[in-house]
């Protein structure tokens, strides 16, 4: 056990690519945490997504030991946490576990709308926060700049930001010695009940379920039984460890450490990100506040473009749903894509990452239907129904109204971009909340539709400003609005998979698009076949496929047979990933582009 | 043993060529001095074997492809041609043809090659317009097309001749005055061939670089077809396949015996046979380099590779894709007996509406217009066999 005041608990708030991981690393390195010849870049983010991306999806903690400048050795625990408003409730549980945090940002580019949303978190969570100035060795850093910015529109102090470049390790020195210098100690009792903090969870092959904790109070020790107050289950920990980053046992933990326990749990959703555990015999008195059950707020259905993969996705979906207590899924049947998944994740991320864990992990290939937002539908009869897919839309005389998810939508762009932005979200039925600038910068709030932002909107952004822009969102109310179910008809037959929710006012364009879209990607049959977009029997756009004139072999003799039959064969393997809607034959890759959604 | 009465053709393959030309995807190959006495023992060896193998068979067509095989000593057909006789016995009104480049060079040697028996020439048109050919990367002129057309004439009683058309740049008006001219010279038979850049050629390269320009859109190469059927109709020279014409009675025995289903010796560099044997249909093919085909020959006494027995399903489908390129089309009954599953023709109906098939009893056969689609056509009927 270590004592309270040669504890350092911290995070580190930076935007994608700014250098968090790179400078975890470092941090690893420097105090030989790790030794040279087990290092590998990005040390923290374990899956291969977060690797190749640069994001975290999951919190990650390393046990760092740090002889300081004072003489003394310093135990600083990092928890790297995930950086993607879709983890936002995992951010603001993780930001409750330490005192402090290191604002990284880029020297060379400046604040972005995902640092503010994170500073935000660590700013509730009373984060003691040491600006640090990345990249300070690129000829386009611009130190000072990006400091008055800092101060504009966070409004934290940032003369002493400390400048380091994590890539060369110029200026660590500086951040450990700050770490223990400037961020507070924990806090706690050790005296009084176990009062600990659930900060993660995830399931370990070998392990079965892992805890990560905060001890707040108390101390916890192997084979205590410990009690998780929101769920009621009690359990026996069976090994105790801090990572550094890899497990290393301990006897106990007390008061401002973190460590992760297992205890035979089965499954990751028997634990609940914030929920406090306490001992069972002797618990504390009240839980940790600020606890929240997972909240899907995105939902698309996922079918294996191969009928035959439909149980190993059910099971594959079983197995990351042991590990991801927030992702929600039900069995779905379409005409379309036959059976599949209709599931509900935190957001477009959360929803993307899902999808390239079950194709890579499980080695499936999925369709992804459109993302849809849960409408509200309040019915005549006062019943009011959650609508996760547009294909349960009941029909419009039954329903009274219906409303939809809005978000409060930050956008920082560079000031030659903000008419673009002002424009698109416009298009998109938003509201402007405010509207400023910091530096060249400016930064617009909006109110904007979440359906409207699931659909392209992140593409458009960030066609439209070359990908200059950053974007960060929180949901904020459902309101009432004129939303209807738009079908898409080819060749008079309707494509179950393709319909969508929309407002009225946006259908005809995004009729339109999809039509357009579906003209391309449906290869032409011997006859011609319309490709419609409708509201009930209305049709408010229209396409005509037209016929195949000429498909024909000039030459074909002896020596031509075999390779003939052979692409025969290869056609007849291909038509099992065609679906048949009435006489046409639509490929599933038309689904897949048709529905693809953009990240 | 009895013969075979299944309609019965040997195809020989001449790989070499004076020059490449950029849209040929066939087996050819550029060759400085090539040991003709070496190559003609080689054929004979294999005709020899194949013959000891498939046993008595009666002979419809023999046919000389290539390469060049005007590029052939007439004593090298010759002793082909004699080493056949030898091994199996010849139709009194046995085909024998050999394809020909209409150069000087090439028509010198047409009494040689009549004496060694062969009695129709396929000549290598091409295009009548001498721009044009040296686009298509030819080394004779319209004019020595003409004579050597003029030559064969005195000659041969069979010619045919082949023209591609659908070219570069090339407008509806100006291949119809260059089919009329074609016609004008009374031919018998004619291929005509719209150009298809194939994989692997000069074409090809050019076409992805985007350097190939000028190709006929969907629209003109559809106006390109219905003109050049219609041209041909009135002409008396109706399609009997998609790209071949002739007048009645002047069609090609040898390529009818691919399309209809029957069984042809393929000898040479790259050549596929097909050989039923005890109700077995069997796919043959041959090593395509022709120094491997022939140290193959020589060395192991056999130039055959990967010999392959059809299924019942593949063998139908070989019959459906061939014989669906005719204007006679095939027979649903044959096939049925084939693969033991009945076709239920009520499947056809979309086909039928849209005026691409024609069904009388079991036997169906694609319009011109379903032959102008004809894979669509094709996967669909081939769709019904399963």
């Amino acid at each position: 056990m270590t004592q309270l005041d040669l504890i350092r608990n911290f995070s580190i708030v930076a935007h994608i690519d700014h250098g968090k991981s790179t400078l975890a690393d470092r941090l690893i390195q420097m105090t030989g945490t790790v030794a040279a010849r087990d290092m590998k870049a990005q040390m923290l983010d374990s899956m291969d997504i977060e690797r190749e991306r640069g994001i975290t999806i999951k919190a990650n903690t390393v046990r760092i030991e740090y002889p300081a400048k004072d003489g003394k050795t310093y135990i600083l625990n990092l928890i790297d946490t995930p950086g993607h408003v879709d983890f936002a409730y995992e951010v603001s549980r993780s930001m409750r576990a330490v005192e402090g945090s290191l604002l990284v940002v880029d020297a060379s580019q400046g604040v972005e709308a995902q640092t503010l949303a994170n500073v935000y978190h660590a700013l509730d969570a009373g984060h003691e926060i040491v600006p640090v100035l990345n990249k300070i060795d690129l000829p386009a850093a611009e130190p000072d700049r990006v400091k008055q910015q800092i101060e504009d529109v966070i409004g934290l102090d940032a003369s002493n930001a400390i400048p380091i470049s994590a890539k060369s390790g110029l200026g660590i020195p500086d951040v450990l010695e700050a770490i223990v210098t400037r961020l507070p100690a924990p806090k706690g009792d050790r005296d009084a009940p176990l009062k600990a903090m659930l900060v993660d969870s995830w399931y370990d092959a070998y392990l079965g379920v892992v805890v990560m904790v905060r001890i707040m109070d108390g101390v916890m020790r192997r084979s205590d039984r410990v009690k998780m107050m929101q769920t009621g289950a009690a359990y026996g920990i069976d090994k105790l460890a801090v990572l550094k980053p890899q497990m290393v046992d301990i006897d106990e933990l007390g008061p401002g450490e973190i460590g992760v326990f297992t205890a035979s749990i089965k499954q990751v959703r028997d634990t609940r990100v914030g929920d406090t555990i306490t001992h069972e015999r002797k618990p504390c008195a009240e839980a940790l506040p600020g606890f929240k059950p997972a909240q899907p707020v995105v939902f698309c259905g996922l079918f294996p473009v191969d009928a035959a993969d439909f149980e190993p996705l059910r099971e594959a979906i079983e197995k990351l749903s042991l590990n991801d207590a927030s992702f929600s899924t039900e069995m779905e049947t379409s005409a379309a894509l036959g059976f599949g998944f209709r599931c509900g994740f935190l957001g477009l991320l959360h929803l993307e990452v899902i999808r390239e864990r079950l194709e890579r992990e499980f080695d499936l290939d999925l369709i992804t239907t459109a993302p849809s937002v849960v409408f509200k539908l309040y019915m005549k009869d006062g019943e009011v129904r959650d609508l996760h897919n547009p294909a349960d839309m009941p029909d419009l005389t039954y329903v009274d109204h219906i409303e939809e998810p809005r978000i409060k939508a930050t956008i920082l762009v560079p000031d030659e971009y903000l008419g673009d932005i002002l424009k698109l979200c416009q298009e998109r039925r938003g509201i402007q909340l405010d509207l400023s600038y910091a530096g060249s910068r400016a930064m617009a709030v909006y109110d904007l539709p979440l359906a409207e932002v699931v659909f392209d909107f992140y593409d458009r952004l960030k066609s439209v400003t070359k990908g200059y822009a950053s974007f960060d969102y929180v949901i904020s109310e459902y309101r009432e609005d004129f939303l209807v179910k738009m079908s898409i008809l080819v060749n008079d037959e309707p494509v179950d998979a393709l319909s969508m929710m929309v407002h009225r006012d946006r259908a005809e364009a995004r009729g339109r698009s999809m039509v357009e879209k579906l003209k391309e990607l449906i290869p032409r049959h011997m006859f011609k076949i319309p490709i419609q977009a409708a509201i009930g029997a209305r049709v408010i756009a229209r396409e005509t496929l037209s016929a195949m004139r000429k498909d024909v072999t000039a030459k074909c003799y002896g020596g031509d047979a075999t390779r003939k039959r052979k692409l025969l064969d290869k056609q007849k393997a291909g038509k099992k990933k065609m679906r048949q809607f009435g006489k046409v034959e639509i490929p599933q890759e038309a689904f897949i582009s048709a529905l693809k959604m953009d990240s | 043993m009895p013969v075979s009465h299944t309609d019965f053709g040997i195809y020989l393959h001449w790989p070499f060529c004076q020059s490449k030309c950029p849209y040929c995807d066939f087996n050819s190959h550029v060759a400085d001095a090539v040991d003709q006495k070496k190559w003609a023992s080689a054929f004979e060896q294999e005709i020899s074997r194949l013959a000891d193998e498939v046993g008595p068979r009666l002979v419809k067509s023999i046919y000389f492809g290539g390469g060049t095989p005007s590029l052939m000593h007439p004593d090298t057909v010759d002793r082909i041609l004699l080493a056949i006789r030898r091994h199996f016995s010849l139709k009194n009104d046995v085909e024998i043809t050999l394809e020909a480049n209409p150069t000087s060079v090439e028509v010198g040697r047409f009494i040689g090659y009549r004496d060694a028996g062969v009695n129709r020439v396929s000549m290598g048109f091409q295009a009548l317009n001498d721009v044009d050919l040296r686009a298509l990367g030819r080394l004779h002129t319209v004019a020595s097309a003409l004579a050597a057309l003029e030559s064969a004439r005195t000659v041969f009683d069979r010619i045919s001749f082949d023209l591609i058309y659908a070219r570069q740049h090339q407008s509806l008006k100006s291949w119809e005055d260059e089919l009329r001219m074609a016609l004008d010279l009374g031919p018998t038979h004619l291929s005509l061939y719209q150009l298809t850049i194939e994989d692997g050629t000069a074409f090809a390269q050019r076409f992805n670089a985007g350097a190939l320009r000028g190709l006929p859109g969907e629209d003109l190469a559809v106006d390109l077809f219905n003109t050049t059927q219609e041209l041909c109709d009135a002409n008396g020279l109706p399609a009997y396949e998609v790209s071949n014409h002739a007048r009645s009675g002047q069609e090609s025995v040898h390529n009818q015996i691919y399309w209809r289903g029957g069984d042809y010796l393929g000898i040479g560099p790259g050549a596929h046979g097909r050989i039923t044997m005890n109700g077995n249909r069997f796919a043959t093919t041959s090593p395509k380099a022709p120094g491997a085909w022939l140290a193959s020959v020589l060395g192991s006494g056999s130039g055959e590779e990967d010999r392959e027995c059809l299924s019942a399903m593949e063998w139908a489908e070989e019959i459906v894709l061939m014989g669906l390129r005719t204007a006679e089309g095939i027979d649903l009954s044959h096939i049925q007996k084939l693969t033991g599953k009945k076709i239920d023709l009520r499947q056809l109906v979309g086909l039928k509406d849209l005026g691409l098939l024609h069904q009388e009893g079991d036997q169906i056969r694609t319009t011109l217009q379903g032959r102008l689609v004809l894979n669509g056509v094709i996967r669909e009927v081939a769709g019904l066999l399963v």
